[in-house]
């Protein structure tokens, strides 16, 4: 204890980051064990589980740096990087274990056609090495519990749920806990046998694709998406309700129970339109926004009274470089688009194809 | 409208002319753009691999040659420790810094290897690197008047550049800014050559010489007083260490610098002769002045690909150790447009370096070829080249 303070107070120094400037002492701790940083935040994947066909859990060991600045909450989320084929990508997900756990265990869902949730499908394994930040979040048990909760989920979305009851659990919560958890199918429903073993939570599990689950009196359970009648099944009138999935589910429950709180993570949607220009260009930085004229954005930009860095303005320099952060560019040179991920852009260069968001 | 016509000729010893049209000019652009769209396009993993690589292998190379240093009372321990120190210091300059900042890896979208954040040891601030040699040197690559780089301010690099008595000491100003390269980098910014002339006071430039002195000052700190200090009673050796791993690392780099863009064969251009240049016409001009150094994977390493000085040219930020991978296509498409394409062993093009210095030191003698095209009429620009707003 004493020597781990005392390492991080002498490689803190000045004296130290005089010694390993310019590059910062990071660049070679890190060098000796990737997740040994003074300033970076990062974990390793210490155990990896593919429990169901459409999902991969993830057992996570962050290193001090996340553990001194964050303390996570039972249904907070968090960024997790990692570099797919040499590009770092970003992706945000809750953690599944109980508040204050050493290590933290993320459960992704399988998007189609998504490249984060694909790769770990196929490629995690133990000893990888991942960018952690970011932590923080609305969905959180309040303080003071409420005697009756209902916890309502959709796919992935099971994961912050499964933190807080896991915590309830940790508590020894005596009040009462009803969960209903929409799955395609029992394949795919995610941690159903422990939710099922859980002591005192009557436990509501709906097949969307199949049939329903059996119920307690061994008949068919509901079916469908949800409605009034699952909320009747499951916990007829609750203190509080939580709701964390597919925006359409949480919606439907809204409208039941107005008082709700819930959180929804979407892949976003990213559709090119077919008419590349007209869109709304925002230059969020400066807090200006301009109807696209089809020239390149830092024409774009200067036209609109800003003044970006720029050099050679032929896409060679990298000196206008900017963050685009909603939307997709196209090159000129080379006619490609963006990516769906933040991506940096050379602006002189650079088209907008529709709405576009660009850091400047 | 007329037509553009870029007429250029070798100056110094064939007689080879080589002309190329506007539509010459834009097949051949298109030509080399597949290239590179080729390359990018198949960017990845082994790009980010490599060059971490290269990092972890340099940060490795420091660390052990400066722990040797501590004990380099035994000369084994010295020699080791400064050569292992030289060549870190090399791959952080060239193939590690000087690609990094040049955009070849910020696809990968990681602060280590991104073009805004890189910091390199040595004495020239990071941000102004970028904007003199990404913008200005890569912008206006060979034109007097524009690219800084010909003489940079102290040297006579091009018969273009009006003959003075001072330039009788060109031989001496090289072999110092050889010495002190990293200095002479450090300061490039600052445009000594204009404060001299007066266009421009030295208040004018308070800013970039406060972002110098306190890049220099950090690193003269640590090379030449913590470093020796925390050694106690062998500060000297590590001293030593420190000063010849930097004079290494200022010879190598001049060396490969110096023969990127002034062996026989290369070319200087004016400033007219780039008005309106079309994207085509850019290549044409890099390539017409720049010289590759033929080696093999190891110098070309050392080298920081710089030695594929061309490609370089072309393709500023395509990652570095693609250059070797695109060369042969590049030679090709030279060869059908008939486009000179400048390579040699690197003693044969730094030998022609040297004597270009010596030569250019002496006034003009009367029977030499008269400079500049045939076309071109002679400006007389006084003792500073102009600056062309």
């Amino acid at each position: 204890m004493f020597t781990q303070t005392l390492t991080k107070r002498v490689l803190g120094s000045n004296l130290v980051d005089l010694l390993t400037g310019p590059h910062g002492v990071d660049r070679y701790t890190e060098l000796v064990a990737p997740t040994w940083t003074l300033a970076e935040a990062r974990a390793k994947v210490v155990a990896v589980r593919r429990s169901t066909p459409r999902s991969v859990t993830l057992t996570l060991e962050p290193n001090a740096v996340f553990t001194d600045c964050n303390s996570l909450e039972a249904g907070q989320h968090v960024n997790l990087t990692l570099e797919i084929d040499g590009r770092r990508r970003t992706r945000c997900y809750s953690p599944a274990n109980a508040q204050g756990a050493s290590l933290l265990e993320l459960t992704i869902g399988l998007h189609d056609g998504g490249l984060v949730s694909t790769y770990l499908r196929t490629h995690a394994r133990p000893g990888m090495i991942v960018g952690l930040h970011g932590a923080g979040g609305d969905f959180v048990l309040p303080a003071q519990r409420p005697r009756r909760m209902l916890f309502v989920s959709g796919g992935s979305g099971i994961t912050p749920i499964m933190s807080m009851l896991r915590t309830l659990q940790a508590e020894r919560f005596d009040g009462e806990v009803a969960v209903i958890h929409y799955a395609r199918s029992a394949a795919e429903a995610c941690y159903s046998s422990e939710l099922a073993a859980m002591p005192g939570v009557h436990v509501l599990n709906v097949f969307t694709r199949e049939g329903g689950a059996p119920g307690p009196s061994g008949n068919a359970g509901p079916t469908g998406h949800f409605d009034a009648d699952h909320l009747a099944v499951a916990m007829p009138v609750p203190d509080a309700v939580f709701v964390c999935g597919p925006p359409a589910l949480v919606d439907a429950v809204r409208e039941c129970c107005p008082q709700a709180r819930s959180e929804s993570f979407v892949p976003a949607a990213f559709v090119i339109p077919a008419g590349p220009s007209g869109g709304r260009v925002t230059f969020t930085e400066s807090g200006v926004g301009v109807i696209d004229d089809g020239r390149s954005l830092l024409e774009q930009a200067e036209n609109a009274g800003l003044s970006p860095e720029n050099g050679c303005r032929m896409g060679i320099c990298h000196t206008c470089t900017r963050r685009v952060t909603s939307g997709a560019v196209r090159n000129l040179t080379n006619g490609a688009v963006s990516t769906p991920d933040d991506e940096d852009v050379q602006i002189c260069v650079s088209v907008p194809v529709g709405d576009v968001k660009l850091a400047l | 409208m007329s037509q553009q016509k870029i007429t250029s000729q070798q100056k110094i010893t064939s007689q080879q002319k080589t002309t190329m049209s506007p539509e010459q000019a834009e097949a051949f652009g298109r030509e080399l753009d597949a290239i590179k769209d080729r390359v990018l396009a198949d960017l990845g993993e082994q790009d980010a691999d490599y060059i971490r690589r290269v990092i972890k292998a340099q940060r490795a190379l420091e660390v052990a040659g400066r722990g040797l240093l501590f004990a380099g009372i035994l000369p084994p321990a010295w020699l080791a420790g400064t050569a292992m120190l030289a060549v870190a210091k090399i791959l952080d300059n060239m193939e590690i810094g000087h690609n990094i900042m040049h955009g070849q890896y910020d696809w990968m979208g990681d602060p280590a290897t991104s073009s805004r954040e890189f910091e390199w040891d040595n004495a020239c601030p990071g941000d102004q690197w970028r904007h003199s040699h990404n913008y200005m040197h890569h912008t206006h690559t060979n034109v007097v008047g524009l690219d800084r780089d010909i003489g940079y301010g102290i040297l006579r690099m091009s018969e273009d550049q009006p003959w003075r008595p001072y330039f009788l000491g060109n031989p001496v100003y090289a072999f110092l800014l050889m010495v002190l390269f990293q200095y002479g980098v450090a300061l490039h910014e600052m445009e000594t050559e204009r404060i001299r002339a007066g266009e421009i006071t030295l208040a004018d430039k308070r800013e970039t010489l406060e972002g110098i002195w306190r890049k220099t000052r950090r690193q003269t700190l640590k090379d030449y007083v913590a470093f020796p200090l925390l050694a106690g009673p062998f500060a000297p050796f590590v001293f030593t260490g420190n000063l010849s791993a930097n004079l290494i690392r200022n010879v190598w780099s001049y060396m490969i610098i110096f023969c990127g863009h002034f062996p026989d064969g290369t070319q200087e251009f004016t400033v007219e002769e780039t008005q309106n240049e079309t994207r085509g016409m850019w290549s044409f001009r890099q390539i017409l002045g720049s010289a590759n150094l033929t080696g093999g994977r190891l110098f070309h390493l050392l080298s920081g690909n710089l030695s594929h000085q061309i490609e370089h040219h072309l393709f500023p930020d395509m990652p570095a150790r693609r250059y070797a991978e695109v060369a042969p296509a590049v030679r090709e498409v030279c060869e059908r447009y008939a486009v000179p394409y400048n390579a040699g062993p690197l003693p044969r093009q730094f030998g022609t370096v040297v004597r270009k210095i010596v030569r250019l030191a002496l006034p003009p003698r009367k029977h030499d070829e008269p400079k500049g095209k045939p076309d071109e009429t002679n400006v007389d620009r006084g003792d500073v080249p102009a600056r062309i707003a």
